[in-house]
């Protein structure tokens, strides 16, 4: 029989203080009690009275005290070059390139939740898709920052933008490097546009429960005159749906487009087909551990409880296990090929990777991304706020450990003993690094304070959906 | 000859508009409770005949454009025309300045080395379809427009928070205030307001 998804039938526990189905996962997609007033207000109070100013306060110092940080450290970049890094040749790409990619990796839940998971239907979504999709607009930001800054001439870097130029010189289209700019910038974009048309009808909601000029004024242009009329829902309503069908196949393509930067080179470790299904796989999963790590405090601070609800936790930590184990897959497919290959370069390499000298940082990684998040099999960590934050930033951690291992680990020891060289990354590496943390942190941060954090119009949608008994 | 006396003579028509010309009627709203009860009246005052009507809602309801007698989106169309000039676009751009422009010799491949080139015209064809779908949203939705008569009204402000509004407007053929008027009490609603144009 087919049951409509939120539909179960909702069981009361002793000891549990959330519904659970009859197989014993939460059930509540939306707080019982809520209606479209009480959503609007809960929702806009953010914007326009900014409670829990103290925890916001605090949490912003910290970060933007990170953000000044990395303006230190662009600065002295500019100033001295890439020299100030600890690359080296043959390691040329270090830090910089291990976090872009775990940047952008990161930044693949937000079109994944908003998009893919849209089209399948998945309600959950609804309550964490804008907050995601923000999440996503910044790490992108971040991400983009370093490929940027490794130019060591970071202001001429539109000579990559194809444009009819003086010197008569195009890219070099059949490159990876010049397909990752027209996939990172599209997958900005388009996620961009995708955001804006959901936060539009938002703001329209706190621009008319603003009691101060000003802010009528401001989330008013922010709204761009939007009146909810039925022609306005319809064309929106058609427009959202096409980015989201227009946003799968991007999610899909952009990390594979960043995986052939490696896989179309000839070095032992990242000359594989596997790469663009492993990294995609390793994006949603990193991304998805971020929404947790950034959700779970914030639900709890602003007393989100009621919408984001444990159900919500409960299947993104279903997705962060599956993920988690297509990327242990990958792992593991890795090291069979490099032996059932018979290349003896490749057969090196994978020995050198869990023996060599980078072996104590594969064995973390091993720990971090693949072990503890095993931890998400039992359902008291999944639906366990603290509990789920740790495992999450495990795998956090961990993914960034798996790009440093790809990047400065295959590069170290390559196919000419004469030019093998250990990279050792200096205090600028770690203050560029700790540097884009706070100008994420310092984005989201202003995000929740400035625009509704959760879709309020698509909030109602579900309250709609359960009074006519379909939730 | 006295100024005064001439400017007294001469008759000037009256730039200041009267109070009638200044506030015209836009229509009448009347506002709901329930998204359902919004649907059913959109269909009745389609069954009645009205067509220059609109409905407003907090959250997208489904069949409420098609109760008012839309047709559907032409978003879809305009997506697909972008969608297509983009990857055309993208794949000559490659091959206009790979195979032309700058013709260069990469490992013995053709200068047009199509699979090379599907990567970019896939980003282009993404890139501009949705930039179609977003700019022909905002086109087709006449936005950004800041002001409407629709907003004069106070409880207007709930339309985007928990109410629902049916708005049958003066362009309308049939529309006759008191006609109007008593065809929208029949159909229970909140409250009935004038949507004066300022």
């Amino acid at each position: 029989m087919e049951t409509i998804q939120g539909s179960e039938p909702q069981l009361r526990v002793p000891g549990k203080d959330y519904p659970i189905t009859p197989l014993g996962y939460p059930a509540e997609m939306i707080g019982p009690r809520e209606s479209y007033d009480r959503v609007s207000n809960q929702i806009t109070a953010e914007p326009l009275h900014h409670p829990h100013q103290k925890a916001w306060l605090a949490g912003f110092t910290i970060a933007f005290a990170m953000l000044m940080m990395f303006g230190v450290a662009v600065g002295y970049l500019l100033f001295n070059g890439p020299g100030i890094w600890g690359i080296n040749i043959p390691v040329a790409w270090g830090f910089a390139i291990t976090n872009f990619v775990w940047w952008i990796g990161i930044g693949h839940a937000g079109t994944f939740i908003s998009a893919i998971l849209l089209l399948l239907m998945q309600k959950w979504r609804t309550t964490i898709n804008r907050f995601t999709e923000a999440m996503t607009l910044f790490a992108v930001m971040c991400a983009g920052m370093f490929p940027l800054l490794h130019l060591g001439r970071p202001w001429i870097f539109y000579f990559i933008v194809p444009y009819p130029d003086t010197m008569a010189l195009w890219p070099q289209f059949r490159s990876p490097l010049v397909w990752d700019l027209f996939a990172v910038s599209t997958y900005f974009t388009v996620s961009l546009i995708f955001w804006y048309i959901g936060v539009v009808p938002d703001l329209a909601t706190v621009r008319d429960k603003a009691r101060s000029k000003w802010k009528r004024i401001l989330y008013g242009l922010g709204a761009l005159g939007w009146r909810g009329s039925a022609r306005h829902w319809m064309h929106h309503q058609s427009a959202y749906l096409l980015l989201a069908g227009l946003a799968t196949p991007l999610v899909l393509s952009v990390h594979s487009v960043v995986s052939l930067d490696f896989a179309v080179a000839q070095l032992p470790g990242w000359h594989s087909t596997i790469f663009p299904p492993y990294f995609v796989a390793g994006a949603i999963y990193s991304g998805f551990a971020m929404v947790l790590n950034l959700i779970i405090p914030i639900r709890r601070i602003y007393g989100f409880q009621n919408l984001i609800t444990t159900r919500t936790l409960n299947n993104m930590a279903c997705v962060t296990l599956v993920t988690g184990w297509m990327v242990a897959y990958g792992y593991i497919m890795e090291a069979f090929m490099a032996w059932y290959s018979g290349d003896p370069f490749d057969r090196y390499m994978m020995r050198d990777r869990a023996f060599g000298p980078y072996g104590w940082v594969f064995w973390i990684l091993m720990s971090l991304n693949v072990i503890i998040p095993q931890l998400l099999w039992s359902r008291w960590i999944r639906t366990h706020d603290i509990a789920l934050w740790l495992v999450a930033l495990s795998v956090n951690f961990g993914m960034w450990v798996e790009r440093f291992v790809i990047v400065v680990q295959s590069l170290h020891r390559d196919f000419l003993p004469s030019s093998w060289a250990m990279f050792v990354p200096t205090a600028w590496d770690w203050a560029t690094l700790l540097g884009s943390v706070g100008l994420f942190l310092t984005l989201q941060f202003l995000f929740i304070r400035y625009i509704p954090m959760i879709s309020i119009s698509e909030s109602r949608e579900l309250i709609a959906q359960r009074k006519e008994g379909r939730l | 000859m006295n100024t005064e006396e001439h400017t007294v003579l001469v008759d000037f028509p009256s730039e200041v508009p009267t109070a009638a010309e200044e506030r015209a009627l836009y229509g009448l709203m009347a506002e709901f409770e329930e998204h359902e009860q919004l649907v059913e009246a959109a269909k009745r005052a389609h069954a009645a005949g009205y067509r220059e009507m609109d409905a407003f809602s907090p959250f997208p309801v489904e069949g409420l454009a098609e109760a008012l007698g839309h047709e559907g989106s032409s978003v879809p169309l305009f997506t697909l025309l972008g969608g297509m000039a983009g990857g055309l676009g993208g794949y000559f751009m490659e091959w206009y300045s790979m195979a032309r422009l700058y013709p260069f010799n990469v490992g013995g491949r053709p200068h047009n080395s199509w699979p090379n080139f599907i990567p970019v015209t896939f980003e282009l064809t993404v890139l501009i379809a949705s930039l179609s779908a977003f700019v022909s949203m905002l086109i087709l939705n006449r936005l950004p427009q800041p002001h409407h008569p629709v907003f004069n009204v106070p409880e207007f402000r709930r339309a985007s928070i928990d109410r629902f509004f049916l708005c049958i407007e003066t362009e309308d053929p049939q529309f006759n205030q008191a006609a109007t008027w008593r065809f929208l009490e029949r159909l229970k609603p909140v409250r009935i307001s004038e949507v004066w144009d300022e």
